[in-house]
């Protein structure tokens, strides 16, 4: 079969390669390029070095204080999702009736995308900061938090969902035993259910650190009209496409530069997450 | 006695979470048949005598933002763009699984590689080379998306495909089945669950993008629901027509939510299966 099938790779391969060619790796390689260049369209690039890596972090101000406000968010944002949704995981594995009612409503958040997210959020945070005279956009802490607790609010039920999972694949054996052993709600809750559940808790945690570093949709949407609560991609979007106060549109290749740091970091995550799994495998 | 008392405890908890939960929708829904005034002043009101608008923001909400146009262009980019995904990448990772060697393997981790890789880090340029190919258009999107769908659906599909032995796979070959007849007949009915787990993540994923479709196709004619949204939301000066605007969230949110009430078991399946391999 393996040669009968080996030349019909125009027909197999080609086709995906070239969509991943025209909306990944040619661009991929062009922005590499592109970082290293001033430039207002790409056909007047001109060779800087590494100007414009140097231009981040001094004359440009917002990439460090934007990448500040990324990693507090994401920081608290972990930690919320995962307290809450683990918590509600505990309450909806007592085997009660109507389990299933409260899955589907915590989950229904996820599905509805990042801008009308934002929206909703945004007329309902403006609605109770309306009775005290101000709106989101008076103090950088209201953005943030407004921000935290969309997140909360969109994540929650897809976290819980995995974490059910977890909890409902320890073995009925270890409970009934703690329970022969006499052992407290509190004992079980520490020494059997969350050590078990483990790998759901490094799935759930880099899910939910992925996409609170990379968010944006729901920053634009929310924050979009602030300028002190842009986190790392909405910063890196400002660069290209906003040029307010100090921005010139020269400064593409910054912005350029920027996202390659962004995908850097990205790519670092994504790296310390392989070798988490890859080592919780080994151990199991 | 005591587990009973306990029970009615964690249902209280329970039913105060689902209300947090259910509330932001429901606000939006109660402003959707406010008048302006009334949105503005009392958000957290329920709408009574002449708070009440009735479905005049909706009428107005569907005309004003010509919102069949954007549902028509979010649906068909979507519908296509998943098929497409579906289909030539199922085939490309049947290609890569099958036929081993030093080629596949390098083009397999490029596809693999574009997982990892923010948006951001090619936001300008794959805007820059879509206009140049004169590809701003539904077709081109769909092209894109195709692109950037690759990479998760390659890998989630060749996880799959290395399970199954292919003994009936030689079978049909030596029965005179040529590969396209041997993986339309008979491969892609196996890979029935996985294409309905792709099927699902790429599709919440293509609904609901607002940045490439904005940078693509733009605000006119062309553009998608989330565009219109942000568009109706943010832009323009004066007075807005909040009561139009909160219907517009209310159509935006309905399609989804049917959807989901009617295929809830695979998207919860589809979603968690993605979630851990992903």
């Amino acid at each position: 079969m393996h040669k009968s099938l080996k030349k019909y790779f125009p027909v197999f391969l080609v086709p995906a390669l070239t969509a991943l060619a025209i909306s990944f790796l040619i661009p991929f390689a062009m922005g590499l390029y592109l970082s290293f260049t001033e430039f207002k369209t790409v056909n007047d690039s001109v060779w800087v070095g590494i100007e414009n890596y140097i231009r981040i972090f001094t004359t440009d101000k917002t990439f460090l204080s934007s990448l500040w406000l990324t990693v507090k968010f994401t920081f608290v944002s972990v930690i919320t999702i995962n307290v809450i949704a683990f918590s509600i995981a505990l309450l909806l594995t007592r085997g009660l009736k109507g389990t299933n009612f409260f899955r589907t409503v915590f989950f229904m958040p996820n599905l509805i995308g990042g801008i009308v997210l934002g929206h909703i959020w945004s007329l309902i945070i403006n609605g109770v900061l309306g009775y005290f005279g101000v709106d989101i956009t008076y103090k950088s802490e209201y953005g943030f938090w407004g921000l935290v607790i969309l997140m909360n609010w969109q994540l929650i039920g897809y976290m819980m969902i995995i974490y059910i999972a977890g909890i409902q694949n320890i073995p009925d054996e270890l409970n009934e035993a703690a329970a022969i052993d006499g052992a407290s709600p509190a004992q079980t809750l520490f020494r059997i259910t969350i050590p078990m559940v483990m790998p759901s808790v490094t799935i759930c945690g880099f899910l939910t650190l992925t996409n609170s570093f990379k968010l944006f949709d729901q920053n634009l949407a929310l924050n979009g009209k602030s300028a002190d609560t842009s986190l790392l991609a909405l910063d890196i979007y400002k660069t290209f496409y906003d040029h307010t106060g100090l921005k010139l549109p020269q400064w593409h290749g910054t912005g350029q530069a920027k996202a390659v740091l962004f995908f850097l970091l990205v790519a670092v995550i994504a790296f310390i997450q392989l070798r988490a799994t890859r080592q919780k495998e080994i151990e199991h | 006695m005591k587990a009973k008392r306990k029970n009615i405890a964690v249902y209280i908890l329970l039913f105060l979470f689902a209300a947090v939960f259910l509330a932001p929708i429901f606000i939006i829904l109660l402003n959707s048949v406010k008048t302006n005034f009334y949105i503005s002043e009392e958000p957290f009101s329920i709408p009574t005598g002449e708070a009440y608008a009735g479905f005049k923001n909706f009428v107005k909400g569907f005309t004003q933002s010509d919102f069949s146009k954007a549902f028509a262009n979010s649906l068909i980019i979507t519908v296509f763009s998943v098929a497409g995904i579906v289909l030539l990448t199922s085939m490309g990772a049947w290609y890569i699984v099958r036929i081993k060697n030093r080629f596949t393997k390098v083009i397999y981790y490029l596809f693999v590689f574009s997982m990892i890789v923010p948006f951001q880090m090619v936001m300008y340029t794959v805007t820059y080379l879509v206009f140049e190919l004169k590809l701003n258009n539904l077709p081109g999107i769909i092209l894109t998306y195709l692109g950037f769908g690759s990479g998760l659906s390659v890998f989630m599909f060749s996880g799959f495909i290395k399970s199954i032995p292919t003994e009936i796979e030689e079978a049909a070959t030596i029965d005179g089945c040529s590969p396209l007849r041997t993986f339309f007949l008979i491969v892609f009915p196996i890979l029935k669950p996985t294409a309905i787990t792709v099927a699902i993540l790429n599709s919440m994923w293509i609904w609901n993008d607002y940045l490439l479709p904005y940078l693509i196709l733009g605000s006119g004619k062309n553009r998608t629901l989330p565009v219109a949204v942000q568009m109706a939301l943010t832009g323009g000066y004066g007075n807005k027509d909040m009561g139009a605007l909160m219907a517009m969230l209310v159509l935006a949110i309905l399609p989804i939510i049917i959807f989901y009430l009617f295929c809830q078991k695979y998207i919860i399946k589809g979603v968690v299966a993605g979630a851990v391999k992903g």
